[in-house]
């Protein structure tokens, strides 16, 4: 069984996967839907404006509610993950390898998101008090807390990744079975394919895929919003 | 009596590791069984918070998978990415 993303083609030494074609396809429908909807603003929105104020209200509700008021400057960042997490995990509802089942993929977005928990964290409690609070409750701490910060951005990736990559196998795996009961049957056409998977279509490609984007923005807003407010606790 | 290759040992013994990396599992289940049944009982005494127990409780079921996400990538890197065979 071949798991990896397929090889489209090959410039130089750089393979270009699957994963970056629909990665690069994401993108610019997500740019292309956010272009439609601001083009014409109007002061009662219908249409495509509609549906863009309904994303971002609500994406701007959940960052007010977990990182409280005054952090909503993370609303942007947060909402792009969000909905590029969103899309490219139920990618297999349309029968092709979902981006996140990649780990390619996976650790530069945990770890963009590590590279800012960090950045606003000092910046909110100065480089001195960074290390203070990370050398705390004692000095000798400083080497554990390093590596348990560390390993957020790895348990960050590998969660989502872990999880669609099981959705991918268990669904290929499905399919295989039921191609060859439909064998056994006697005929050549996969007829039992066609409403058989659906409900684990639903849990795989939807349930789990909102789930694990849902989780991954929720645990980049807490560590977030943790690292900003240990600085108003000290004052 | 036939010949087994050690390639084909090598792989059969790994498919066995893999099952047993999976046993994590067990303690996983157990982890996400009590969140929710607190959840439960939470929500049971003070139906008002249940929003934000249901996001709690997403979020420590999230870090509870994390050991079982793990054995299953352990078992995944040996079934298809074999360092050995």
């Amino acid at each position: 069984m071949e798991l990896g993303p397929r090889i489209i083609f090959t410039i130089g030494d750089v393979n270009i996967t699957e994963t970056v074609i629909f990665s690069l396809i994401i993108s610019l429908l997500i740019i292309l839907f956010a272009y439609l909807a601001t083009r014409k603003m109007e002061v009662i929105p219908h249409g495509f404006q509609a549906y863009g104020e309904l994303i971002v209200g609500t994406i701007y509700k959940m960052v007010a509610d977990t990182m409280g008021k005054q952090n909503l400057r993370f609303a942007p960042y947060i909402g792009t993950l969000f909905l590029f997490l969103a899309f490219g995990s139920t990618l297999g509802i349309l029968d092709l390898r979902p981006v996140t089942a990649d780990l390619n993929c996976t650790v530069p977005l945990a770890a963009v998101s590590f590279v800012m928990i960090h950045y606003s964290s000092i910046r909110a409690q100065t480089l001195k008090g960074y290390i203070k609070h990370l050398g705390s409750p004692y000095a000798f701490m400083l080497p554990l807390n390093i590596m348990s910060e560390m390993m957020f951005p790895i348990t960050l990736a590998c969660r989502i990744f872990g999880n669609i990559l099981a959705g991918v196998i268990v669904m290929s795996l499905l399919f295989t079975a039921l191609e060859s009961f439909s064998e056994s049957l006697g005929t050549h056409i996969p007829f039992l394919l066609l409403v058989l998977p659906l409900p684990l279509n639903f849990f795989f490609d939807m349930f789990e895929a909102g789930l694990q984007a849902f989780i991954f923005v929720m645990l980049t807003m807490v560590f977030t919003s943790n690292g900003i407010n240990v600085s108003e606790d000290h004052e | 009596m036939s010949q087994v290759t050690p390639e084909a040992f090598i792989m059969g013994l790994s498919a066995l590791a893999a099952g047993l990396a999976m046993l994590a599992m067990a303690g996983v289940g157990l982890g996400i069984a009590f969140i929710s049944a607190k959840t439960v009982e939470s929500t049971a005494r003070q139906p008002e918070a249940q929003g934000t127990l249901l996001k709690t409780m997403l979020i420590g079921i999230a870090l509870t998978e994390t050991a079982g996400i793990f054995a299953l990538i352990i078992s995944i890197i040996l079934l298809f990415a074999n360092p050995y065979a």
